[in-house]
């Protein structure tokens, strides 16, 4: 059958970026004569989380070549930390995956912690771990409630959004701030819980669970959810692997890597959990393998509450941790590491590290370079929305369009987190 | 009372000026842009979920086109990739139309003076409207718009000629 072009390819590809040559070789050959379309998705679409720009190669409706383009929201903020004593570049990984970031925080402060050999308190590291899976839980109602928008169904959102708006509630308890805490510092957390944090943590594990329920009442057997996403962005395991999957895009595929489990830190083996697998690897997977996250998350909570150790709430070690308010009116020594410390910070030597650890969407790592002085040389982070945005490419090719949409909810990417 | 007598048939007189009624038009039906860029954006849609529900204020309808919205809240970081954009965006909307710059980086860069961010939008766009905070809690996001609406409320008709 022949296909008439339905645009003239020197017109439509030549406003793209200059030259038609420029594709030769990206898309397929019949976007040269015109025989399939090309249409760009985004930076400003609705669906793309964020400022993720997509060129499409279409053949009707069915998607031959899918090109992300990323860079939208690159803020610099490596180079950033590169300037800024360690503590304070504590404060700028906040805003890379903002969804979480406490999981940010967390694998900034393990990197130094490393570099230095700064210890770190029991009963900070079960704060951190109450924090992370607080931090996990508010993630994946924003992924939910998004997700669940993008396909259509309204009041998912809703739902998910007020949940989400106790966990900040009690992150702003703790740190003053509802998602740019900084709460985690090098060597602990920056004060400890205060008086209403625990109450309302209990609250919260006890009406949480009853909340999931109702999110999947929702979806789980709902039939337009499960036409929508049932086969659609199958990844098989070892490809999962080969495009650089992590979490739970990963595990939907059924691949058992979990740094938590694999590799724990802050004192995550301590804790029983579940690591929740999918079979097929396909957009419902993704989100069949999230929701039982919620559960894993809230189980964590309640073990981690139950054991909260006493003691300091961060690290004691003077060159490295400012002493206590308290303590500068009665010792001289105490005024001189404060004014030390807040003028010209600590020093990690000229050594390199690497950490990761299991952020919502997978594994983000931290790579850090000291010089022997106060500043970073290099610091690199290891995303994982960068590594599923990658993928896009081999999820979607010869889906329709519009399952597109389903498919970018359900890697969960946040360009500020690939972008950084 | 005017409401209820229309619907018995009784049809009542109200007088007003021209700007009154227009500005009082556009004052409670603004709809913004469906736009987020950075981690603003999150709080501009928690701003718009159940517990600050914006739609109070006449803005629950989010408009994925700029050809049908009113206001643009720049939500968060605008990079040097993304302004010329965001230009286009602006340019394709619809007079009136109002810009309110949502946070620190979009207001001035915050805390990112480097190669990457525009500092500030208002080097590419005309701003309104300035919310500070990083990020702005909704509450501050739905006084920058009512602050925005007071704006709106005193405009004149000469505004608009030269707008
Ligand atoms: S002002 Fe803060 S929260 Fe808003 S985009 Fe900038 S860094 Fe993110």
């Amino acid at each position: 059958m022949a296909i008439t072009p339905v645009a003239q390819p020197t017109e439509s590809v030549a406003k793209w970026e200059g030259s038609v040559e420029e594709l030769r070789g990206l898309v397929s050959d019949r976007a040269m004569t015109g025989e399939t379309l090309l249409l760009n998705m985004g930076p400003h679409h609705p669906s793309t989380h964020g400022v993720l720009r997509l060129l499409l190669e279409l053949d009707g409706e069915q998607i031959v070549t899918c090109m992300p383009d990323i860079g939208y929201l690159h803020t610099g903020i490596e180079k950033n930390i590169e300037s800024k004593t360690y503590e304070k570049g504590v404060t700028l990984t906040d805003r890379m995956d903002y969804l979480s970031p406490m999981s940010n925080n967390m694998v900034y402060c393990l990197a130094v912690e490393r570099l230095t050999g700064l210890d770190v308190p029991e009963r900070a590291q079960a704060i951190r771990v109450i924090c992370l899976e607080l931090a996990r839980i508010a993630s994946h109602c924003v992924w939910l409630g998004t997700h669940a928008l993008d396909m259509g169904a309204m009041s998912v959102f809703l739902y998910a959004f007020r949940e989400r708006e106790f966990i900040l509630d009690m992150f702003e308890m703790l740190s003053g701030q509802r998602m740019m805490g900084s709460y985690f510092r090098p060597g602990g957390v920056w004060r400890d819980l205060v008086p209403e944090f625990l109450p309302a943590l209990e609250k919260f594990v006890d009406f949480m669970p009853a909340k999931v329920g109702d999110y999947e009442s929702l979806l789980v057997s709902n039939p337009i959810w499960i036409d929508r996403t049932q086969g659609i962005g199958v990844v098989e395991p070892e490809e999962a692997l080969n495009l650089g999957m992590s979490g739970p895009t990963l595990r939907a595929s059924g691949v058992n890597w979990d740094i938590r489990k694999a590799e724990p830190y802050s004192g995550y083996d301590r804790y029983e959990f579940d690591v929740p697998l999918g079979e097929h690897g396909d957009v419902y997977d993704r989100f069949f393998v999230r929701m039982q996250e919620f559960r894993q998350s809230i189980r964590i909570i309640k073990q981690a509450m139950k054991a909260l150790p006493g003691g300091p709430f961060r690290s004691q070690n003077r060159k490295f941790v400012p002493p206590p308010r308290a303590e500068l009116g009665q010792s001289m020594e105490a005024v001189i590491h404060h004014f030390k410390l807040w003028t010209e910070g600590f020093s990690a030597p000229d050594e390199e590290v690497y950490v990761s650890i299991e952020s919502p969407r997978g594994e983000i790592g931290c790579y850090l370079h000291g010089t022997g002085d106060n500043k970073p040389r290099r610091v690199h982070f290891k995303t994982p929305s960068f590594m599923h945005i990658s993928a896009l490419g081999a999820m979607s090719k010869n889906h329709m369009l519009a399952d597109l949409v389903g498919i970018i909810g359900s890697i969960d990417c946040v360009l500020g987190d690939s972008d950084r | 009372m005017g409401v209820v007598s229309s619907k018995l048939g009784n049809l009542g007189v109200v007088t007003t000026s021209l700007e009154d009624a227009i500005n009082w038009a556009r004052t409670g039906a603004m709809w913004p842009l469906l736009f987020g860029l950075a981690c603003c954006a999150i709080e501009m849609m928690s701003t718009q979920a159940s517990n600050y529900d914006l739609s109070r204020f006449g803005m629950e309808l989010n408009r994925a086109s700029p050809r049908q919205s009113d206001l643009i809240i720049v939500a968060g970081r605008v990079t040097r990739k993304m302004a010329p954009v965001l230009r286009q965006l602006y340019d394709q909307m619809a007079s009136p139309k109002y810009v309110l710059s949502m946070g620190d980086c979009a207001s001035c860069g915050g805390v990112y003076n480097n190669y990457a961010i525009v500092q500030g939008v208002d080097e590419i766009l005309p701003v309104d409207v300035y919310v500070a905070g990083c990020p702005p809690r909704p509450e501050q996001l739905i006084h920058g718009i009512l602050t925005l609406q007071e704006k709106v409320k005193t405009e004149r008709w000469t505004d608009w000629i030269k707008g």
